[in-house]
Formats: C-alpha cells, sequence, structure tokens
C-alpha cells in the first residue's frame, strides 16, 4: 500500500481536483484594461478619494493652493462677493474666505485625526482587554461602556472640552474619549471570536505564549474591520470638531477652522450667504467622501 | 418506458463572471419504480448538482444546457415556474443534505409538514393535521402531538432529518431526492434513517435516487450504483455487479480506498507490553457545569502505539483528547504524559510539553491563522519553543528576528525545517510560499500534520483527522500517518466516531459513551467479540457490509 502514499503524495495542483477553482477569466485581459475596468465600474470610489486627497493636500501644503495670507486683515476689501481675485469672496475683516479655507483645513483634519486616534487606541485597548480576559473585567468594561453609550455623545464632549479648556487639541480628545465606546464595543467582539478560534486554540498547542497570541493573531485579525470603522469616525469626527468650533469651544481666532468659519459667516447669512456656504460645502464633501471610503471598506470585508 | 424517472446527456453549468464553466457534462441513467440509485461521487463530482437539476433546483447562476430530464411522460427540462411548483413536493421531493438549516427555526415543525399537504392537497385543517400525526409515527415518532407542537431547535439532527423526511413522503411522491441525507448524523442514527427510507420504499414503491459521499451506505442500500467523478458518470450499473467487478480505475480506485478494505487493517504487529507507557489515565473526569463531559475514565497508552477512542457525539472523547492536549483542565483524576504529571497544569505550566504533545485538528483550515501562508502556519511551533526556551536570553532577538525576516522574502530562519516537515508529510516542497486557502482539503490536512510534526513530537492526538475529507484523499492521509508513526516511532491517539476508520489504523481501541468507556481492548478483539451491548451496536450500524464481504 505504500505505492499509494508515492503516487497520491505528489499532489500537484494540477492534478488535484479542488484547484479547479484557479482558473478566473479575468486573467485573460491586459493590465491596464483590467485597471481601466476596474476604475469604470468604481468612480464614485476615485471622485471620493480625490476630495480627500485634494483636502489632505490642502492641510500639508495650504501655500500651494492659496496665495492670500489667510490671516491679513484689509479694512478696504471687506465682505466682497466671490471674484477671480478672491474664489470665495472676503470675509468682515476682508480676509481672503478660501485661503481660510484651505488653511482651515489643517485645524479640522488633524482636530479629527487625533480625535479618531485617541478614540482607536483607548477604545481598542478596553475592547481588547474585555475580549480577551473577559470575566470581571469584561463586565466593568462592558458596564462603563453601557454609561459612556447612554450620555448623549456632543453633550458629553463639550462637558470634556469644559474640563479640559478650549483649544482644537482639547476638542479632539474630548471627541476621541466619546468615540471610544464604539472602538471598544467592535474590539472586543473581534478579539472574542479570534480568542475562541481553533487557530488560536492550534496557536496554543504549536506552544505560543499569551502575548505572542495576542500580538501575532488576534491583533492583526481584528484590526482589518476597524478600519472601516476608522474612517467611518473620520468623517463624524470632522463634524464634531466643526461643530465644538462653531460653539466657540475648539479652534480659537484668527485660527481658521471650517466650524469656526461657518460661525463667523452666521451674522451675514441673509446678505453674505457664501460665507457660510463655502465652509459648509466643503465639510460636506469631506464627510460624504469618508462616509463612501468607509462603505467600499465594509462592502470589501464583507465579500 | 417504465422508468420514473429517465436522464438523457445532461449537461449542466454555472455562470462565473460571464462566462459559462460545465460542472455536470453528458450524464444519463434510468431509474425505475421501487428502485434505488445511489449516486456516489468525491467533493465537486456533481452529484449534488445532477440531484437538483433533476428537482430544478440549480442556484441562480446554474443552467442545463444540454439534454434532457423525463419524469414519466413529463419532460422536466422544458416546465414553466408553475409547471415547477406543481412537480415539486408532488411528485418529486427532497430530503434535503443538511437538517440544521433546512427547517424554520421559528415555526413549529408539525406546521411546516403540513404546508406540503396545504399546497398539494384538498385535505381541511383537521384532516392535515391528523394526517401529519400519521406522518410522524410512520417515521418512528412516538408522542407525535408533542413532536407537532416543537420547534426545530427543541429536536436533536436526527429527529429533524425525520421531520424532513416526513415532509418528502407527505404526498406520497414517486420519486425522492435524497441529497446526502444522513452526512453529519451519528452511525447508529444514520442507519435508523436509512432503515426508515427503505422501508418507506418497500411499502410505497418510490424510487429514490440516494446522492452520498459514503460508498458504505451506497453500497449498503441502493439497487444502481452511478460513480461520478469530475462531473461524468464514469461507471453505472447494479450495485453488486459494480462493488465485484468494477470497470473504470476511478472505481477501483474508490473502492480501494475505502478503510476496511485498506490493507494497514490487517498489517499490524503488536506493540510489546514491555514499552513503557507515555499516556496514563486514572479515573479522569471532566465536569462543565453540572454535566460530566468525562465520568471517571482511565487508560494507558504504550510508546509506538495507536489508542483509538470511538463514541457518538456528546460521548466525551473530544474532551479527552483536550485534556490530553493540556487546553483544558481535568476537574479530577489524574494524568500522566511521558512521566509527567500534567493534571494540576494550566495553559503556561504545559508548555514544555508542548514540544512531545501535539494535535491535529479535524477542520485544518480552520486551525491555521487565515492571513498565515503555509510556511508560517508551519513554522509557528518552532518560533515559540526552539528559538528561546522559557526565561533563556534570547527571548527578544529570536521573537523579533523571525517577524521582520520573513517579510523581507529570500530564505526565511527555518525554511530547511520547514520544508523537511512538509516533504515528511509528502508535499511538495513549492507549497511553502502558498496560501493554504489554494491548497485542496487533503493538502491542507498534510500541512497541518507538517505543522504538528515540526518539532518531532512522541505524542500526536488526532481529533477526527480525516471526517472531513473524501474518501481516497482520507485513505492517503491514513496510510501517511501510519509511515510516519512507523518512521518516528510516534504514539497516537486518535479520536473519532468512525469505526471503519478506527478498525483499519488502531492497535487498542476504547468505546466511549456519555463520559465513560464501556468498552476497551485490543481492536481485533472489540471487532470480532464485543463485549457490551453498545459496542454491539455501534458496530451493526457500519455501513458498507457489503462492501467488505469480499475481501478476506
Amino acid at each position: 500500500m505504500t505505492t499509494v502514499v508515492d503516487t497520491g503524495s505528489v499532489t500537484r495542483p494540477g492534478t488535484d481536483p479542488a484547484p479547479a477553482l484557479e482558473q478566473p477569466a479575468a486573467r485573460e485581459r491586459p493590465l491596464p484594461v483590467r485597471a481601466l475596468a476596474w476604475l469604470g465600474g468604481h468612480w464614485t470610489l476615485v471622485l471620493a478619494v480625490a476630495v480627500v486627497a485634494l483636502v489632505l493636500a490642502w492641510a500639508v501644503v495650504p501655500g500651494a493652493f492659496a496665495s492670500h495670507d489667510p490671516l491679513a486683515v484689509d479694512p478696504a476689501g471687506k465682505l466682497r462677493a466671490p471674484s477671480a481675485e478672491h474664489w470665495f469672496g472676503t470675509d468682515q475683516l476682508g480676509r481672503d474666505l478660501y485661503s481660510r479655507v484651505v488653511h482651515g483645513a489643517r485645524a479640522s483634519l488633524s482636530g479629527s485625526a487625533i480625535a479618531v486616534a485617541v478614540g482607536a487606541v483607548v477604545g481598542s485597548l478596553l475592547g481588547a482587554l474585555a475580549g480577551w480576559f473577559g470575566g470581571v473585567l469584561d463586565a466593568a468594561i462592558g458596564r462603563g461602556i453601557d454609561v459612556l453609550l447612554s450620555i448623549p455623545g456632543f453633550l458629553l464632549a463639550i462637558t470634556i472640552v469644559v474640563l479640559l479648556g478650549f483649544g482644537i487639541v482639547q476638542a479632539a480628545v474630548a471627541v476621541g474619549l466619546t468615540m471610544t465606546a464604539t472602538f471598544a464595543r467592535l474590539i472586543r467582539s473581534e478579539v472574542l471570536r479570534a480568542r475562541t478560534s481553533t487557530y488560536v486554540e492550534a496557536a496554543t498547542t504549536s506552544g505560543a505564549s499569551t502575548w505572542d497570541i495576542l500580538r501575532r493573531h488576534v491583533v492583526p485579525n481584528s484590526i482589518a474591520p476597524t478600519l472601516s470603522l476608522v474612517t467611518v469616525q473620520l468623517g463624524i469626527a470632522i463634524i464634531w470638531i466643526a461643530s465644538l468650533s462653531f460653539l466657540g469651544l475648539g479652534a480659537q481666532p484668527p485660527d481658521p477652522e471650517w466650524g469656526r468659519l461657518v460661525s463667523d459667516g452666521r451674522n451675514y447669512i441673509a446678505s453674505r450667504g457664501w460665507l457660510t456656504l463655502w465652509p459648509g460645502l466643503t465639510v460636506v464633501a469631506v464627510v460624504l467622501a469618508t462616509n463612501h471610503i468607509s462603505h467600499h471598506l465594509t462592502r470589501r470585508d464583507a465579500s | 418506458m417504465t422508468a420514473v424517472l429517465s436522464v438523457e446527456n445532461l449537461t449542466v453549468g454555472y455562470r462565473t463572471r460571464g462566462t459559462l464553466v460545465p460542472v455536470v457534462h453528458d450524464v444519463s441513467f434510468e431509474v425505475e419504480p421501487g428502485q434505488v440509485l445511489a449516486l456516489v461521487g468525491e467533493s465537486g463530482s456533481g452529484k449534488t448538482t445532477t440531484g437538483h437539476a433533476v428537482l430544478g433546483l440549480l442556484p441562480g447562476n446554474g443552467q442545463v444546457t444540454g439534454g434532457r430530464i423525463r419524469f414519466r411522460d413529463q419532460v422536466l427540462t422544458e416546465l414553466g415556474p408553475r409547471g415547477w411548483r406543481d412537480v415539486r413536493g408532488r411528485a418529486v421531493s427532497l430530503i434535503p443534505q443538511d437538517p440544521g438549516v433546512s427547517l424554520d427555526p421559528v415555526r413549529r415543525v408539525g406546521h411546516q409538514v403540513e404546508d406540503v399537504l396545504r399546497l398539494h392537497t384538498d385535505l381541511d385543517a383537521r384532516a392535515r393535521r391528523d394526517r401529519v400525526l400519521e406522518l410522524f409515527e410512520l417515521v418512528g415518532f412516538t408522542d407525535v402531538e408533542r413532536r407537532y407542537r416543537q420547534y426545530p431547535g427543541e429536536l436533536s439532527g436526527g429527529m429533524r432529518q425525520r421531520v424532513l423526511i416526513a415532509s418528502a413522503i407527505a404526498v406520497e411522491p414517486d420519486l425522492i431526492i435524497a441529497d446526502e441525507p444522513t452526512s453529519g448524523l451519528d452511525a447508529t442514527v444514520q442507519k435508523q434513517v436509512l432503515d426508515l427510507i427503505d422501508d418507506l420504499r418497500a411499502r410505497s414503491g418510490t424510487s429514490v435516487v440516494l446522492v452520498t459521499h459514503d460508498l458504505g451506505v451506497a453500497a449498503d442500500r441502493s439497487d444502481l450504483l452511478g460513480v461520478m467523478q469530475h462531473g461524468r458518470l464514469v461507471e453505472t450499473g447494479p450495485t453488486a455487479q459494480v462493488l465485484a467487478d468494477p470497470q473504470h480505475d476511478y472505481t477501483r480506485r474508490l473502492l480501494d480506498s475505502v478503510p476496511a478494505r485498506l490493507a494497514s487493517a490487517r498489517e499490524r504487529v503488536e506493540v510489546p507490553a514491555s514499552r513503557e507507557v507515555v499516556v496514563e489515565v486514572e479515573d479522569l473526569r471532566k465536569v462543565y457545569g453540572d454535566v460530566a463531559a468525562v465520568d471517571g475514565t482511565s487508560f494507558e497508552v504504550r510508546r509506538g502505539e495507536t489508542f483509538s477512542i470511538v463514541g457518538e457525539s456528546g460521548s466525551g472523547k473530544s474532551t479527552t483528547a483536550r485534556v490530553l492536549t493540556g487546553l483544558t483542565q481535568a476537574t479530577s483524576g489524574r494524568v500522566r504524559l511521558l512521566g509527567t504529571d500534567v493534571t494540576g497544569l494550566g495553559r503556561r505550566g504545559f508548555r514544555p510539553l508542548r514540544r512531545d504533545v501535539q494535535i491535529v485538528y479535524q477542520n485544518p483550515y480552520a486551525s491555521f491563522d487565515p492571513r498565515f501562508d503555509v510556511y508560517q502556519v508551519v513554522e509557528e511551533p518552532l518560533r515559540s519553543l526552539r528559538d528561546r526556551p522559557p526565561g533563556s536570553g534570547g527571548r527578544f532577538s529570536g521573537r523579533f528576528s523571525g517577524q521582520f525576516s520573513g517579510r523581507l522574502g529570500g530564505r526565511r530562519p527555518h525554511e530547511d525545517e520547514v520544508v523537511a516537515a512538509l516533504e515528511a508529510a509528502a508535499l511538495p516542497a513549492d507549497v511553502v510560499h502558498r496560501h493554504p486557502r489554494e491548497l485542496s482539503g487533503g493538502q491542507r490536512q498534510r500541512v497541518a500534520i507538517a505543522r504538528a510534526l515540526v518539532l518531532e513530537p512522541k505524542i500526536v492526538v488526532l481529533d477526527e483527522p480525516i471526517s472531513a475529507l473524501d474518501v481516497s484523499v482520507a485513505a492517503q492521509i491514513l496510510e501517511l500517518l501510519r509511515t510516519l508513526q512507523a518512521e518516528r516511532d510516534l504514539t497516537y491517539v486518535f479520536i473519532s466516531h468512525d469505526l471503519a476508520v478506527v478498525r483499519a489504523i488502531s492497535d487498542r481501541v476504547a468505546v466511549m459513551r456519555e463520559g465513560r468507556i464501556v468498552e476497551h481492548g485490543p481492536v481485533e478483539r472489540v471487532f470480532s467479540a464485543p463485549e457490551t451491548d453498545y459496542t454491539v451496536q455501534l458496530l451493526d450500524a457500519i455501513a458498507g457490509r457489503r462492501l467488505t464481504a469480499g475481501v478476506p
């Protein structure tokens, strides 16, 4: 019977019945054609990525996009309508609104990045601890999350800002802390799923220590689903940071920030509508774009 | 034209991304009244697709592209949706594969069986109810009133399968398609269900197309046998004739793979009693909540021996395996492995022993991290145990070099050992860079075996290692395990529900039931002269008596 081992053992992919799956029809077309076809099928995604990329570029090198100084006051040219010189018009102090929107990207985006980072790191840590150790710790963290979720998020963020003091970083931390609950819940369930999986059990029998298992198996396998949550939370964070700044709790004058710009233009909303319109539209476009990217990531995860 | 069902040159394809991939080619067969045709083949052979085509139940992207299916004087392949509704359930019915998902979990089972009667008969509510109760009696339920009101979740797998059979026979169809009706059921339950189908056929002259991967079941229960491979019917004929004198190579190969026919069943040399005892279990108990999963078992295994634990689901055999591999702690009793008392050891305390005690799981794919390629899977024990014995100074260097040089490509730190282990498991060296998802089921199980062997352990616990594999692949894995044992003087603890496999590989066997060992001894003795009723019952339930009849 050893002959069976000898002939059957060399189960080369081609001779085995199962790998018959390995014949995708798409391979036949050349790469550029396939790339174009993919882009054509995902044009909305391409648009969303382009919007986010543009705004990121604004934040990194604002000078390359706007020639005016966002803080330069020009009493002679205040409250001008949009023109070739001032694309978005000028505000009540004669500052170029387009430049202020471009320069404001840095505060808004870094603020929401900090918020999501705080939320993801603190939340994931709590969620991982709860999921991995279970028992009393899980119960304690779980109830803590419940309490956090029962308080209206924005109210909680305002309270935290008041405690920490006004400013964009404080506002970001406040928003981040209110987001921890969402991250903790997701990570907890992912860790729980990984922990009870056969491959973690197999790692245990392979002799891996708890730390090895967490680092090698549990954390990497829990991160993928977090990615789409990060993008969706980024959109929410942009709105919240802008809202806090609108209320005067975030970015302080004269620094430009999107929410702040809407707030500044509010007094002239009836006669000079563009002062609120352009910063507002920017926020809407960026949030829609991040949500769309997140939607795409979620769908890809699911399939 | 006497045939109930005649399939002529049936060709079926699945449409994927705009191209039609044919999966069933040119299949023809006929079934006469009261006959059972068994379609056997391995996974992907097209047997289920054929069965579903007869019922017009192909998935959305499936399509009959050629040939005809004739049922009595109707040509099924020409029916529209309305015509199909009239035929299905009334004239042709299905016993589906998985009773777990084929019943609506939130409706009482009685009402679900009644649906068929409502659709195809004029009976009023009372008459329908009476008929369902009658059917439940027919499929062997006692206390039918209570069953009628129960939900699927309250029934065991075997009972659910009976409910499905009741609804399949409710309006006395002329033809039943039974798609793997008993896979996933325990052997004794399988026997009851198959007996029931047999009985119904004898009583009402119904024809049956039995789709199965289990040659034993097919051999015992069919009049006609059709063997499928790669979507073609390679051999067909009266069952007895095909078994006695197979014409096609593939049929011969399948028959040779049946565990009961394997040469190893008759070639084992007894392990001398003088060899050291490596596994010693004394009065082991494991209690979950207030249920004892293992309730006072004792056994010993000597070096080089294969000790099998057989039992049906819930017998405590897997819990025993988990205790032996340090995944769970015994509630009481004593477990000694290689002379070390492991009874009180937690996962951390057990670690030094992992080098010598390894496990192979039933489902290899689930036991691999989905992000790992074959190299990383097999390397894991080396990284965990070889590089840094607990407490040594090299902890961090070992950990990080393993992590990062692996990513940079080129030669990876343990490549030689990993390739050697893969080759020992009879895999070509080039699979090392592939992902397990690209491998077949048998190859994946070989990877799992390579991982278990890479540290050169002394004891390997095999937890149903071949239950999920096709019969010819399973035979190869069994041979591999046997060869490895001979080469490396391994001790196996083999957990299985399949008595035929146990007989082929074991030296000694323990039969477990409800947490206790009801009988144990040398495999030949237990199989030829069983001492307890339960063992007799289990042996009686083994399918495939007709397969081994011709083997000396």
